[in-house]
């Protein structure tokens, strides 16, 4: 048998000899740094869960019907009538929740490690429109339902567009194809879920890791193993800190897919709607066009972002500021390794500046997160009796969304005056033998 | 012909003239894709004027008709309702709809009330903010979200607040009065939404 194989292996290998070393590169000779944590195991299970609903969202389009008459309908015959439809929805629908916690995780051990600096901004880059395409992406998915959260989650965000200055009628009826969401809307954003940006998003993700692996991947000391000394068990030129990707890591990321994987599968069997966090309550009711659900609100996952529209009060006749300020919120992070003018990567030799501000960033993502899903509005009069909940909740969302924006002020004043105390940075990954 | 000496600028004109003709092409290509997501004929036809009756709806009640698909408020005003327009003028943005609503509604719809009879309000319910359908909320009573509250119109999507007239609060995300669709009276107890009246065209 053994002959068979390595026949083959050498017919390929005649007619395609780029291939193994294409593997060879990206696999068992990528060096990566020996001491990855926890952290790191992030990104393979955003790969993971990639997989997981290109596969589930392919069988769930072999019985949706994507019409405004159809669609609320087929996902209900998905759930109750197609053998084993419900699991394969709620894996689906599960996925796109886990799918912003692996993401945002990942996103936030690139912050806490200088991910994002020279030589890797190319890499953040690309991460960031990984980003903005998987949040257009989750958002039409969230349309196709056409429940009524579905409905008014598509107006909204769609009037979105609607509030910049003299084309901003005709953009949102060109978007919608009709003078509200309907039918036209439904089909084309089944098209772009299920066809358009899919395929974006794995050339964004290919050229993601392409780039990663130019440059070599980045480690919770922060330091370049790549300047380090020379010279491992595999190959006397490669870094001494670095080990092969495979074996190495695939398998220490099976043991993060393993406990992935056991999380993931208790919310689909136990809690597949997440309490009305991954499902709303209100999209379970079909599309009314003429009754707004009593507490709209995005899933949660846009729920900062959504907040910051609402903070920000109309000026000049226009709403338009708000919508500018959600989508800075989301461009100052592109903009990041430009703000951060510091060269101490990992947050383990930074400032106590830099600790402080992230973790702020942090509180005030969750405390727009809470503003966004309607969670003060419920908690200010119980905590604090009969005072006015408009006032508190806005002055509470507005100081936090100074407080998000804040972080990247201060980040670039601190480190472009100098008032950053940095600590030595180790020659070498503290963990080297 | 292949000893000639090769004429570098004829090359590169060549060369920038073929990229700009390409280049006009994809364009003009592109035009039939992005004029595909307009509003297609279908959906264009069906935004018909609608007639609707206003004999069973009582002073101080509300209905919802819908109009192209759009929530059409028709509010039979009370005498105390009225009243409270002008107590809210000055928590308005726009209280005589002539500054950033000016387009918002008819000529014959820009008064005090927003209407052609003072009692019959007659908006199409889609906030100015971002679209929702606000919530009718015509107590006179403190509410969670406004403990001077007259009455109006509650967005929940965004907390904005419109009074009995679709006219906004200050300090809401929603920059404009509700707008008010053009309509006449057909008859006193009838009214057709989507036809401006005779005198007015």
């Amino acid at each position: 048998m053994a002959n068979v194989f390595t026949s083959i292996g050498d017919w390929v290998n005649e007619r395609a000899p780029g291939m193994a070393p294409m593997y060879r590169a990206h696999m068992t000779e990528y060096y990566a740094p020996k001491n990855f944590n926890l952290w790191y195991y992030f990104g393979s299970l955003a790969l993971l869960v990639l997989i997981n609903q290109i596969v589930t969202g392919i069988f769930l389009t072999m019985n949706y019907n994507p019409s405004a008459a159809g669609a609320f309908n087929s996902v209900e015959y998905i759930m109750r009538d197609v053998e084993w439809g419900w699991l394969i929805r709620y894996m689906h629908s599960t996925g796109a929740s886990l799918f912003f916690v692996v993401v945002f995780l990942h996103m936030f051990r690139g912050i806490m490690y200088g991910s994002y600096k020279k030589p890797r901004e190319l890499v953040w880059l690309l991460g960031m429109l990984i980003f903005l395409v998987l949040m257009a992406e989750a958002f039409m998915g969230y349309v196709l339902p056409w429940g009524n959260m579905s409905f008014w989650g598509a107006k909204v965000i769609i009037s979105l567009f609607g509030t910049i200055p003299y084309i901003g009628d005709t953009l949102v009826e060109w978007i919608m194809g009709d003078f509200l969401p309907a039918d036209a809307t439904l089909n084309r954003f089944f098209a772009l879920h299920v066809i358009a940006l899919p395929i974006v998003l794995l050339l964004l993700v290919v050229l993601h890791i392409a780039a990663l692996h130019e440059v070599g991947s980045n480690n919770p000391d922060g330091v370049e193993i790549k300047k380090g000394p020379k010279g491992n068990r595999w190959d006397a030129l490669k870094p001494a800190d670095g080990i092969p990707f495979h074996p190495y890591y695939t398998v220490k990321d099976l043991v993060g897919v393993g406990f992935f994987l056991m999380i993931a599968a208790f919310i689909i069997f136990f809690a597949p709607t997440f309490g009305g966090w991954f499902l709303e309550h209100d999209n379970f009711i079909p599309a009314n066009n003429l009754a707004t659900p009593s507490h709209i609100k995005p899933v949660w996952y846009f729920t900062p972002f959504y907040a910051i529209v609402r903070m920000i009060p109309s000026f000049l006749g226009s709403a338009v500021w708000g919508v500018l300020a959600m989508f800075g919120a989301i461009a100052v992070l592109f903009a990041l390794p430009w703000f951060d003018r510091g060269k101490v990567k990992s947050i383990r030799y930074r400032g106590t500046g830099f600790k402080v501000g992230l973790g702020l960033f942090v509180l005030s993502f969750f405390a727009l997160g809470a503003v966004g899903a309607g969670i003060t509005a419920e908690v200010i009069p119980v905590w604090f009796g009969d005072v006015d909940v408009t006032f508190w909740e806005n002055l509470f969302g507005r100081v936090m969304t100074l407080v998000y924006f804040g972080f990247f002020a201060f980040l670039w004043a601190y480190t472009y005056f100098g008032w950053e105390k940095t600590k030595p940075v180790p020659e070498r990954v503290t963990t080297h033998d | 012909m292949a000893n000639e000496v090769v004429d570098h600028g004829r090359r590169r004109f060549l060369t920038a003239t073929t990229a700009v003709v390409g280049g006009v092409g994809i364009v003009a290509a592109a035009v039939p894709f992005i004029k595909s997501w307009e509003p297609s004929a279908r959906a264009r036809a069906a935004g018909a004027p609608v007639t609707q009756s206003l004999a069973k709806i009582e002073s101080g009640q509300m209905l919802t008709v819908s109009w192209r698909s759009l929530p059409v408020f028709v509010l039979n005003r009370s005498k105390a309702q009225l009243a409270t327009l002008p107590m809210v003028d000055s928590r308005l943005v726009d209280p005589k709809s002539d500054g950033a609503s000016a387009d918002q509604q008819p000529k014959y719809a820009q008064n005090e009330a927003r209407s052609i009879k003072p009692e019959w309000l007659v908006v199409i319910g889609i906030c100015t903010h971002l679209g929702c359908v606000p919530d009718f909320v015509p107590e006179i009573k403190p509410e969670p979200f406004d403990p001077e509250w007259k009455g109006g119109f509650y967005c929940p999507c965004h907390k904005s607040r419109y009074d009995l007239a679709g006219r906004v609060f200050q300090g809401v995300p929603a920059p404009k009065n509700l707008p008010v669709p053009p309509y006449h009276f057909v008859d006193d107890n009838t009214i057709q939404i989507g036809v401006d009246p005779k005198e007015a065209v």
